[in-house]
């Protein structure tokens, strides 16, 4: 790839801004230029964090990718035919316009070979996007070779270079951006419905095509604005990564929005101070990698979707399982339970050293058991939740042997899964059930230690 | 009416009138063209011929005076949003273009929420309602559209006990209410119990009409024995293959 190595080549003598300066162009102090790029960029972030979440509920994201990619040939062709007529060739409008039209061309290829065929969108879309991008390199290379081809322009659309940017052009993309804000905005409603359920829309009388189309013309137009400032490699990042960063904090759709829009603004906001900072940096690369950052936050911290939170749920509940385990084993011995008890404490076989101590420790800090010398003895509540939880047991084992004609000595192993979970209400329909089959449920509540399971029935 | 796909004929030859203020259950093996005989009615298949009359006009005249509910597997359940919202999602026709939903139209997506026993659910996130309850949300949004003529795509597939009757209590108050309710329905046990009228179709219409007239033994063997004697037929062609071979 000759583009890679032409631009890590010129960027050997760059000097690492003072912390001045860095403070400087964070608060928009980095003179008129600067903050105004900044601004613009911002808003673009923003702009494609909203359009974003709409492209990933309608499962069209990397159809994004596609149209980012399929927009080099258009920025060649127009360039090259500009400079045959003799006309400014880098007039950014024109520019745009020649990325938007191969752009929309590449999304009506895949589209074409969806319908046409059997390949499935995966293919559709690798085979249009390598292609397309293909004739772009083709078309630069030779724009290279052209006598007074300013090329240097030409390839920021590829990683992107905020630095570059004059004020019209960041006015450009700045009126983009809040177009597309507010199209979105408007058409809320219909792109929820189209996404969620289109079959749905269109028997209620939606124009289905149309706003997909219209959809698609606002990824169009935020990937068109954002070709100066991230490249158009890069770009589709920014339709993507805000919104599923932000899907992992809320499960509500105007949330999502705003969330997507301030992760996408502030991917922006800090790509560009960055890129203000070392001028050949490409921004792009600094917009993906905060937005990375942030995903990567989301992905680990949030509180429900997220992976800690996930690991957590599922660790506390092998803790509270592995517990009521103890607990009922010790009520079903008479309250009392010795450690080395293979018998009755044969639960804890396959329990390592830290984990019986971990879980005999979080007992004795809820005051359900007390530890002596090689035993473990129940407190009063601990022989009321072990006499709760051995009720429970026998309860779902008879429900089981009744109901579900599970024979009962297969019985056990599918109790154990199931019975630490049981809510209160599920435990009340269970005895009204049984009761009204007439099964009597015998508890030993006197916890003779014989194991009642199956014997217990009447 | 013909449907075909990739000019395979699926549904052949349908000539049906469905009454008016009836329960109409669609009835017919796996693979018999029941979805696909509504889907064509709603102009989201295309026909390879024939017409669709709703009240003598064609469904696009008529759309708001038709609600559906479709297969509750043909959507993803993590979409963002509330039980509420989905029933709202039947209010938006009325509430039309870039305009957003008003207090009005989600006091009455509560009421429709209220109808199928939901609405202490309303704001739950719809991944986190059961099956038999996000089949609820469903008819609820299709309530919520305020049709006289209701297509509902497998609405007893896989529900619960209390969804189950929930719906049926709803089936009854829209006739009631002289609505039309068609129904695919795969539960051959309550058909009799459900509906007034019954449309057995296997690839063509085999019998149509009142329940009780139609849903006979004979007419439930030719609705589901000729797949078996197909079946039997392939059957017998590869065991004379094998027995040549062999």
């Amino acid at each position: 790839m000759w583009l890679c190595a032409q631009t890590s080549l010129g960027r050997s003598a760059e000097a690492w801004p003072t912390a001045r300066e860095a403070v400087d162009a964070l608060l928009f102090r980095a003179g008129y230029n600067t903050a105004i790029v900044v601004a613009g960029t911002t808003l673009l972030g923003i702009a494609a964090g909203i359009v974003g979440v709409f492209g990933l509920l309608r499962k069209r994201a990397l159809m994004a990718d596609a149209l980012a990619h399929a927009t080099l040939p258009g920025i060649g062709l127009v360039f090259i035919i500009a400079a045959g007529l003799g006309v400014e060739g880098r007039s950014l409008p024109v520019l745009l316009t020649g990325a938007a039209a191969t752009g929309v061309l590449g999304v009506l290829c895949v589209q074409w070979i969806l319908r046409r065929t059997r390949l499935h969108e995966d293919a559709a879309i690798g085979i249009v996007l390598s292609v397309f991008f293909g004739v772009g390199v083709v078309l630069l290379s030779y724009i290279q070779t052209m006598k007074g081809g300013n090329q240097g322009g030409i390839k920021a659309f590829i990683y992107g270079q905020t630095a570059a940017m004059s004020l019209g052009d960041v006015a450009l993309m700045a009126g983009l951006a809040l177009a597309a804000v507010a199209a979105a905005g408007l058409l809320f409603k219909e792109f929820a419905l189209v996404a969620f359920n289109d079959a749905f829309a269109k028997v209620g009388g939606w124009p289905v095509t149309l706003i997909d189309l219209l959809m698609m013309a606002l990824v169009v137009l935020v990937t068109v604005a954002g070709l100066q400032a991230v490249g158009l490699i890069l770009v589709v990042s920014m339709l993507i990564i805000p919104p599923v960063a932000a899907r992992f904090w809320t499960d509500r759709l105007r949330t999502l929005v705003i969330l997507a829009a301030i992760i996408g603004g502030l991917s922006g906001y800090f790509g560009s101070v960055v890129s203000s900072l070392f001028p050949r940096k490409p921004a792009g690369s600094v917009i993906v990698l905060t937005s990375g950052a942030l995903f990567m936050l989301s992905m680990l911290m949030a509180p429900s979707r997220g992976v800690v939170a996930a690991a957590w749920r599922r660790g506390s509940q092998r803790f509270r399982i592995a517990g009521d385990h103890v607990v009922e084993a010790a009520y079903e011995a008479g309250g009392r339970l010795a450690l080395a008890d293979k018998e009755r404490f044969g639960v804890a076989r396959g329990w390592s050293g830290v984990f019986r101590e971990m879980t005999l420790a979080r007992l004795r800090a809820k005051g359900l058991l007390t530890r002596r010398a090689g035993e473990v003895a129940l407190t009063d509540r601990g022989r009321e939740e072990g006499a709760r939880i051995h009720r429970n047991h026998r309860l779902w084992e008879q429900y089981l042997i009744s109901h579900a004609d599970v024979a009962p000595s297969h019985v056990d192993w599918s109790v154990d899964q199931v019975v630490h979970v049981l809510s209160e209400e599920l435990v009340a329909s269970l005895e009204a059930e049984l009761a009204a089959k007439g099964v009597a449920i015998s508890v030993n509540s006197d916890a003779a230690g014989v194991h009642p399971g199956v014997g217990g029935r009447a | 009416m013909t449907v075909a796909y990739h000019h395979k004929p699926v549904l052949w030859d349908v000539d049906y009138d469905a009454p008016a203020n009836a329960l109409v259950a669609i009835v017919g093996p796996n693979g018999a063209g029941k979805s696909t005989l509504i889907k064509a009615c709603l102009d989201l298949v295309p026909r390879a011929s024939g017409l669709v009359e709703f009240w003598g006009s064609p469904y696009r005249r008529v759309r708001g005076r038709v609600g559906y509910v479709p297969q509750r597997e043909s959507v993803d359940w993590d979409f963002p949003v509330s039980a509420l919202d989905v029933v709202c999602m039947g209010r938006y026709h009325k509430i039309g273009w870039c305009r957003p939903v008003s207090r009005a139209h989600k006091r009455a997506g509560m009421e429709c929420l209220a109808r199928v026993g939901m609405l202490p659910l309303a704001d739950r996130q719809i991944s986190q309602l059961s099956g038999g309850q996000q089949q609820r949300v469903f008819l609820a949004r299709a309530l919520a559209q305020e049709a006289d003529l209701y297509f509902m795509d497998e609405p007893f597939a896989g529900v619960d006990a209390a969804t189950e009757r929930a719906i049926v209590e709803v089936l009854r108050e829209l006739k009631r209410g002289g609505k039309t309710v068609i129904c695919v329905h795969h539960d051959l046990q309550t058909v009799a119990e459900y509906f007034d009228h019954v449309m057995l179709i296997n690839m063509r219409v085999v019998a149509a009409g009142p329940v009780g007239e139609v849903f006979t033994r004979e007419n439930l063997h030719k609705t589901y024995g000729g797949r078996l004697t197909l079946l039997a037929e392939a059957a017998e062609a590869v065991a004379r293959a094998g027995g040549g071979g062999g």
